[in-house]
């Protein structure tokens, strides 16, 4: 059995008396496309940067490509290619110049570096543009040239923190695609975090979930589906929905069920079948409980986030952004 | 996960690549031709260095010739072309470009690479060193203009340029401390306060003996003073060793401290705890 390409022991990583990783365990097999997936300020890119050894871990420890990241970080560096969330472009270099000087630092002859250009010029997709300086690229442009920078010494394993914010639906669809090309043409191992969840759906052959530094879930996007529930019935509700969770779970084929604030999912072993009966014992709860909208769906990765952190994965956004909000003003 | 051998790949020059340590040497040579290559294209950032020691030199020798020959200098333009030249060379450095770069996050793509760490500075300074020269010559020539010349001949000038580099060189270490430390672009943009006790707390107006009092003393301990001393001696003097001598070692001073603060605040940035 070959080693796993990415391994991580007990991570931990606190910055002054906060917690940010809290011992994630995590296997990356090779070719794999693992998908790290969390709400904003949940530990994903800490857990990236520890990797990819621009961070050193508190405790733990990890490997990558068979290194350690603490003692070999130098040989690592070799074998990994990263795309930071924030494109780390240089404004005043042209997209060319920046694409050279990369296969410079990599120990790339001018030769090898000028056949890397023909392979990532159709990546990049940017044509001419290629020449002009990086200040006048649109998101999408940076987003491309970032990527390629990362690709141009052929890695073995690529990290991709958050690659598609900020895109619009046909870039972000694009660069799925390079993606899912460069797993399978290459055999490359892409380690991707995301807080999108039909990305993780889309193109992770695992998914690991990751919430207040901790990894909840883990497993391929279908196994943790399944573990959640053949089918869910969503009921929006009026009043406490507190109060329609004993009365539903002990009807027949009810294997869950969550609240979370006016929404009730309900996880049954067959939809078709359960939704009637959630449907009468709902409107005889009775507590001045109302139901406002009823329906039958498969799970999806939102599902499972609730049902192992307590909250959709949009409210955590919210959440991070009014807490990141009230740290900026203070 | 199976990995596609056919002609319709991508990548074809992919597997031909091997990543491997570039070495100190090219990482510096990269390092330096990148900033090389921003200068031209930062024009805001050269002019005032063109523009400060020109201004100075017409004026101090406008205003002050005649306080001078009082004190016994008889050559002013000669006297004072030394001080254009420390004006147009102290603090020029790329510190505020590296700031541009931590806040951009590309320092943190040049850490992904194996590069060698201590090349990311002084890659920056071998191209402040190119700089700092070059912007020597366009003073050299306003001093040839006005009939400055050199007693030590071509070898001289080449001698007045090299130490003008050194010094703008060692002076750098302090703007790139203040950038790696702080990471802030007002704090660089600060450190041009140094500037000031350095380049005028010294003999740039009149001779140390026609200084008087705490000038005169606190002249005596400022390294600008012996490196106007070597630059006037290459113009005036031949090719005298002991102010030549003294002009270096305080150039060398300058350096051993400012670049140490500056290679610690490189340790501080690159590690990664």
């Amino acid at each position: 059995m070959t080693e796993p390409e990415i391994v991580g022991q007990g991570l931990r990583r606190s910055f002054g008396t906060t917690l940010a990783v809290d011992g994630v365990d995590l296997s990356v097999a090779r070719g794999e496309i693992y998908g790290f997936l969390g709400p904003n300020g949940a530990g994903k890119s800490t857990v990236t940067r520890m990797l990819c050894t621009l961070l050193s871990p508190s405790g733990g420890q990890a490997s990558v490509a068979g290194y350690d990241v603490e003692t070999d970080a130098d040989k690592v560096r070799l074998r990994i290619g990263v795309a930071l969330q924030e494109a780390g472009l240089d404004p005043k270099q042209t997209g060319l110049e920046m694409l050279r000087l990369q296969g410079r630092f990599y120990g790339l002859s001018k030769a090898d570096t000028e056949r890397r250009l023909i392979d990532l010029r159709e990546l990049i997709d940017i044509g001419a543009a290629l020449e002009d300086r990086v200040a006048t690229y649109s998101g999408g442009m940076k987003r491309r040239l970032d990527l390629a920078l990362a690709l141009v010494h052929n890695p073995r394993v690529l990290f991709l923190d958050e690659p598609t914010t900020g895109l619009d639906p046909t870039s972000r669809v694009r660069v799925w695609e390079e993606v899912r090309r460069l797993n399978t043409d290459l055999g490359m191992t892409v380690f991707l975090t995301t807080q999108y969840l039909e990305e993780a759906d889309e193109l992770a052959d695992r998914v690991g979930i990751i919430d207040h530094g901790r990894i909840v879930a883990e497993g391929t996007p279908e196994e943790l589906k399944r573990s959640i529930g053949t089918d869910l019935v969503i009921a929006v509700v009026d009043g406490d929905a507190e109060i329609a969770r004993d009365a539903l779970l002990p009807l027949p084929g009810v294997e869950r069920v969550d609240v979370n604030g006016s929404e009730v999912t309900v996880a049954v072993s067959n939809g078709p079948e359960s939704i009637s009966p959630v449907a009468i014992a709902l409107s005889e709860v009775g507590g001045g409980l109302r139901v406002r909208q009823l329906s039958l769906r498969t799970p999806t990765l939102d599902d499972v986030f609730l049902s192992v952190t307590g909250a959709r994965l949009a409210d955590r956004e919210v959440d991070a952004g009014v807490a990141q909000t009230a740290e900026e003003a203070s | 996960m199976t990995t596609r051998t056919d002609a319709t790949r991508r990548d074809p020059h992919a597997g031909d690549v091997v990543a491997r340590h570039a070495g100190f040497a090219n990482d510096l040579v990269s390092v330096a031709i990148r900033a090389l290559r921003q200068i031209p294209r930062e024009p805001e950032a050269i002019v005032p260095a063109l523009i400060i020691p020109v201004f100075f030199f017409v004026v101090n020798v406008g205003a002050l010739s005649g306080v001078a020959q009082a004190t016994g200098v008889t050559d002013f333009k000669a006297f004072q072309l030394p001080v254009a030249i420390i004006f147009a060379v102290t603090g020029v450095s790329r510190a505020s470009a590296l700031v541009s770069d931590i806040n951009d996050g590309y320092f943190d793509r040049l850490l992904l690479t194996p590069m060698s760490r201590p090349a990311l500075l002084l890659g920056l300074m071998v191209a402040d060193f190119t700089l700092v020269v070059a912007l020597s010559v366009p003073v050299l020539i306003l001093g040839a203009v006005v009939g400055v010349s050199f007693s030590t001949g071509f070898l001289g000038i080449l001698a007045f340029l090299l130490l003008a580099g050194l010094w703008g060189l060692a002076f750098t270490g302090f703007p790139y401390a203040i950038a790696l430390k702080t990471g802030n672009p007002a704090a660089v943009n600060s450190s041009f306060l140094l500037f000031f006790p350095f380049a005028f707390l010294t003999t740039s107006f009149l001779p140390q003996a026609a200084l008087t009092g705490w000038l005169s003393t606190v002249a005596t301990y400022n390294p600008v003073t012996y490196v106007l001393a070597a630059l006037r001696s290459l113009l005036t003097d031949g090719w005298a060793v002991t102010p030549l001598l003294q002009g270096l070692a305080a150039i060398l001073a300058v350096a051993a401290v400012s670049h140490m603060l500056a290679f610690l605040a490189l340790r501080g940035r690159v590690s990664r705890g």
